[in-house]
């Protein structure tokens, strides 16, 4: 995957232009020492909310494992990485810390020990979170998270990438200091204070850049705040084989055509009008967004809709086209994969491309397929999604895949005639493209666990 | 008591069969803020692994290896037409399909709608008011439901909108607002959705019922003519007409079951919990047999596990509910000799022969689609809605075109019109010429409920648990032919003006006794029937056992008589009408709630 590649890219450089600086030492760690047992249930349910928040369960709980108790697997082509238990176990988990060594792992990327963390902790992002925030996650953690033994073994990374050092010059290079980041967000103005809470969520806890802005070659994400530029959010590299999409402005590859309440109603159940949550985001919602507040929701909503278009739109807006319409109407299924598309997926998605929203998502103008890398869309015919519950929506849906049933060909001529039809403009695809990912397909397809509706 | 048997943590309520009814029930029951175990014979079924197209949709699998069916290898029933014959044991699938597995027959469903008729509810009553006593038959036990159409209502109006079905209202609140059967009752409420659009062939009978002067109306259909988000905040998805409802998961979640419409919300609630492939032997009563202490069955692993409860609800099929009742010896068992006893009286069925109309060749009547729930019926010779006086029969039959998609191995089964050789080149032209260009109609016709037609435990045949099996005593009777008779004659007429090249007329004849080995329906009901009587109902109007008042049983088997209509509609109004009474009276005061 396109992340380990460049991890082990990076762990050159820095071996080669930086090697023996020192870790980082104890003397960084502050003595605040606070007295965490006083505090009350009303720390712990805040705490618990802002790990909803920063979705500190999407890498820590191994699904239907204990909450926390780390192992969950990253697979890099430089090794297996393993998600830590975070627990308050003392001796596997995190029960040792002091609140300031807590505060240091989570906004500075500096273990108890003084090595660094992988940047897989988004601690660039973390770096943003207020003392309070980071005081009732820390009484969440040791007081509110049952402790569970469970020792999480970190000897999966190859060399050179099992080396912690390097991964300090990374950190000093790259991720902010926690006091210059609340600096510079108290200088911001905002004059909508849900944009300003927005901002906060988006660019701190949420780390939402950490998969939707494009990092640079020694893996830094090149925008950590709305303030840095464009880049910022504007779609990220794969992750686990799917595409983050654009969250800025952009009309048909972004958030252009998405409003503040269906911001909202995507993070509340995963669905809205104009599309419906796959890949990452299914966790994301399911750990994160469905258990915050309306306000929070509608305050991350409300600050997307602030970020500009990465570029000045060249392309004209999307606009409803019906000729493929009309033409599949007519029985005309002379266009490359029209055939394969009515066969098998208008029953679902319609010959309008219109779909049934919030049921089944439609393709026409869903910037999911208008990407200009068609890796996710490849992907979900392949492989198939699930649209999970949620509090709100407690209706699963989910699609099929056709990995079995379709060759490279069916695939490519299948998303290659929807990313052309009803007004979508995106580029033609390849059967080399659906062979590269059709090779990164999970093993454990189709899914263990099924929605039981 | 199974003495040997292990004891599980207690729970409020107990509920036999993860159908309709016991999702229903386990729904009011954990709203009451009761804990609820479900036990379900079968496996647990999902869109997601039942449903997943394009696997879900084989027709050989579903409709021919009955993949959703019951095993009958491990239970089934006995049959025989009358007290004289020795009964055997149903061993292949044909008249009738009784469903296994969550969802139940919930799943493997069509999806018609109905209310039950108001005069249905009160058919004895009425039937005398108009024909006087002597108009009823020598042997027929017709008898009142002991509930009246407007105490339903709320319960109609509640199961369809979490069933999502499709239909146009003819009256809402005593004024008329649509193009529905003029016959139907004034309802509180529109249908939740607009009804699904005809087929082609649903429209031309439409057209020629109406040039004969009868008054066509769309089916109440629970397959959702749009997307759809139903109370508890399930969504559907909006039917394509792939006509693949009977028989299977609905790959389109438009199809309403258990399922889709209740489980989704009942799974992830802390107060129940579903139990699969758990059998239910039996009910468990207190010493003097006047309180069930619980249930005993057999898990997953084979163990025999003995759950204790406050209160066991029965929702299995219709005739499982009445065997369960017959192994627990709850109620009286029914005596025909006597005419004694209630577990196992007025077991009915349903009285239903389907005519084809050939039209001509220019047409192409597209049987390929439809939608289970979907089509177009005619009620004027439904319930009482006409004039028995001179034609002799009790009882009414519905009328309709309800092309549910007729698949590619039923086609060819099919074959031809009467008389086609059953191979070569004619039964190739037969076929194609009536899968192309033909339609059906159906007659479906009430059953009454007699005397020597009843339910009772096999002497002889056991399954594989040991338990004796149910034996099923049925035939037709003159009063079913001559209902079907009269009414397939009216299918002429409309038939005629819908300008049919050919007809084929399926009508009932004297004499020829009931026959398993052809599909009937799976409409059975009866055999525990709801009443104000305990001399002649085992259940009150409640759906409580009369004998042991906390254990209720909900099912067709609660009618006393057959109806023209399809069961489902009201057997959820029956659950949310019972729930009711038992949420507002019987959890605060436990005991009798009629006597």
């Amino acid at each position: 995957m396109a992340w380990g590649k460049r991890l082990c890219l990076l762990a050159g450089i820095l071996t080669a232009v930086v090697m023996g600086m020192p870790p980082a030492r104890a003397q960084d760690m502050a003595q605040d020492h606070q007295a965490y047992d006083q505090a009350g249930d009303d720390a712990i349910t805040r705490g618990e909310y802002m790990a909803r928040a920063a979705d500190c369960a999407a890498c820590h709980t191994v699904p239907g494992g204990a909450p926390f108790a780390g192992g969950m697997a990253f697979h890099l082509p430089t090794g297996t990485l393993y998600a830590p238990n975070i627990t308050p176990d003392r001796q596997t988990g995190i029960g040792q810390y002091s609140e300031a060594e807590f505060s240091r792992a989570l906004r500075r990327g500096i273990r108890r020990d003084g090595a660094t963390l992988y940047p897989a902790m988004p601690y660039p992002s973390y770096a943003r979170l207020t003392d309070a925030d980071v005081h009732v996650l820390y009484v969440y953690f040791m007081q509110g998270v049952k402790p569970v033994p469970h020792a999480v073994v970190q000897d999966g990374m190859s060399w050179p990438m099992s080396m912690r050092w390097p991964l300090s010059i990374w950190r000093m290079l790259f991720a902010p200091d926690p006091k210059a980041a609340l600096r510079d967000m108290d200088r911001r103005t905002f004059a909508d204070p849900l944009v300003a809470r927005g901002s906060y969520l988006v660019e701190g806890p949420g780390h939402c850049g950490a998969c939707h802005t494009p990092r640079a070659l020694t893996m830094q994400e090149k925008a950590l705040t709305a303030v840095d530029g464009p880049l910022y959010l504007s779609g990220g590299d794969a992750v686990d084989g799917w595409r983050p999409v654009s969250l800025r402005g952009e009309n048909r590859t972004g958030l252009g055509r998405w409003n503040e309440h269906d911001i909202v109603r995507f993070l509340a159940t995963g669905r809205m009008p104009l599309g419906a949550a796959f890949g990452g985001m299914t966790d994301a919602i399911g750990h994160g967004t469905q258990h915050m507040t309306d306000d929070d929701r509608l305050a991350i909503a409300r600050y997307l809709k602030t970020l500009s278009p990465t570029a000045p739109a060249v392309a004209q807006g999307w606009i409803y086209d019906p000729a493929v319409t009309d033409a599949l109407r007519a029985g005309d299924v002379s266009a490359r994969g029209a055939r394969a598309y009515v066969d098998s997926c208008a029953a679902c998605h319609r010959t309008d491309g219109r779909g049934y929203p919030t049921t089944f998502p439609p393709l026409a103008g869903n910037p999911v397929v208008m990407d200009p890398r068609p890796d996710s869309l490849i992907r979900i015919v392949l492989e198939g999604n699930t649209l999970r519950a949620t509090r709100q929506a407690p209706s699963a849906f989910v699609m099929p895949g056709f990995a079995t049933r379709m060759d490279d060909k069916t695939v490519a001529d299948t998303v290659t005639f929807i990313r052309a039809a009803w007004g979508n403009d995106a580029p033609a695809v390849t059967v080399a493209d659906v062979a590269r990912i059709r090779r990164t397909l999970s093993p454990e397809h189709p899914p263990v666990s099924l929605p039981m509706n | 008591m199974s003495d040997d048997a292990r004891r599980l943590h207690p729970v409020d309520v107990v509920i036999v069969g993860g159908g309709w009814a016991g999702s229903i029930m386990a729904k009011e029951m954990t709203e009451a803020g009761r804990s609820v175990v479900m036990l379900e014979r079968g496996p647990d079924r999902s869109t997601a692994a039942d449903g997943a197209y394009p696997a879900s949709i084989d027709e050989l699998e579903a409709n021919f290896r009955y993949k959703l069916f019951q095993d009958l290898s491990k239970n089934t029933v006995t049959i025989r037409n009358n007290s004289q014959q020795t009964a055997l044991p149903y061993r292949r699938m044909a008249a009738f399909l009784p469903g296994e597995g969550v969802g139940g027959a919930g799943l493997h469903w069509s999806g018609v709608h109905f209310r039950m008729p108001p005069d249905d509810l009160r058919l004895r009553t009425r039937v005398i008011e108009k024909y006087g006593a002597k108009f009823i038959p020598e042997g027929m036990n017709l008898q009142d439901y002991g509930v009246s159409y407007e105490e339903l209502e709320p319960f109609f109006d509640k199961a369809e909108k979490v069933f999502g079905t499709s239909g146009e209202a003819y009256m809402v609140k005593g004024q008329v607002v649509g193009k529905g059967n003029v016959f139907s009752p004034s309802r509180s409420d529109h249908f939740p959705l607009p009804a699904l659009k005809d087929v082609y062939t649903a429209h031309l009978f439409r057209k020629a019922a109406e040039e004969v002067g009868f008054h066509p109306y769309s089916l109440p259909a629970a397959n959702a003519s749009r997307q759809y988000i139903n109370p508890y905040g399930v969504q559907m998805g909006p039917c394509n007409f792939c006509g693949y409802c009977s028989g299977y998961a609905c790959y389109m979640y438009s199809k309403a079951s258990p399922n889709v419409n209740i489980l989704p919300v009942l799974r992830r609630h802390p107060l129940f919990e579903l139990r699969a492939g758990c059998h239910v032997l039996k009910v468990e009563l207190d010493t003097d047999g006047r309180r069930a202490t619980g249930v005993t069955y057999i898990d997953p692993d084979g163990s025999v596990v003995t759950q204790p409860a406050e209160m066991v609800i029965l929702t299995a099929f219709q005739f499982h509910n009445v065997r369960l009742m017959l192994l627990s010896g709850i109620g009286k068992p029914y005596d025909p000799v006597r005419n004694e006893g209630v577990v196992g009286r007025n077991f009915v069925y349903q009285n239903v022969t389907t005519s084809n109309v050939w039209l001509d060749r220019g047409i192409d009547t597209n049987q390929y689609i439809g939608a289970g729930g979907g089509g177009v019926a005619f009620d004027d010779f439904n319930s009482e809605n006409f004039d028995h006086g001179p034609l002799g029969f009790v009882g009414g039959s519905p009328v309709w075109v309800n092309q549910a998609g007729v698949k590619a191995i039923a086609a060819a089964h099919s074959g031809g019109p009467p008389g086609t050789p059953r191979w070569g080149s004619a039964w190739k032209a037969g076929m194609i010429d009536t899968y192309r260009h033909s339609l059906r109609i159906d007659a479906h016709g009430a059953n009454m409920a007699y005397r020597d037609v009843y339910l009772d435990l096999d002497p002889t045949w056991k399954d594989a648990c040991g338990q004796p099996l149910l034996r099923m005593t049925f035939d037709w009777k003159d009063n079913d032919i001559r209902m079907n008779r009269y009414v397939v004659d009216r299918i002429g007429d409309v038939a005629k003006a819908m300008g049919a090249r050919r007809v084929n007329l399926t009508r009932r004849e004297f004499g020829k006794p009931f026959d398993t080995r052809q599909y009937q329906t799976t409409h059975l009901g009866g055999g525990a029937v709801m009443g104000s009587d305990p001399g002649t109902s085992a259940l009150n109007r409640y759906l409580q056992s009369w004998d042991v008042h906390n254990v209720f049983v909900i099912g067709a088997n609660a009618f006393p008589q057959g109806t023209g209509y399809n069961p489902t509609g009201m057997v959820a109004a029956l659950a949310y009408w019972a729930a009711h009474h038992i949420r507002t009276t019987y959890l605060a005061h436990p005991g009798p709630l009629a006597g």
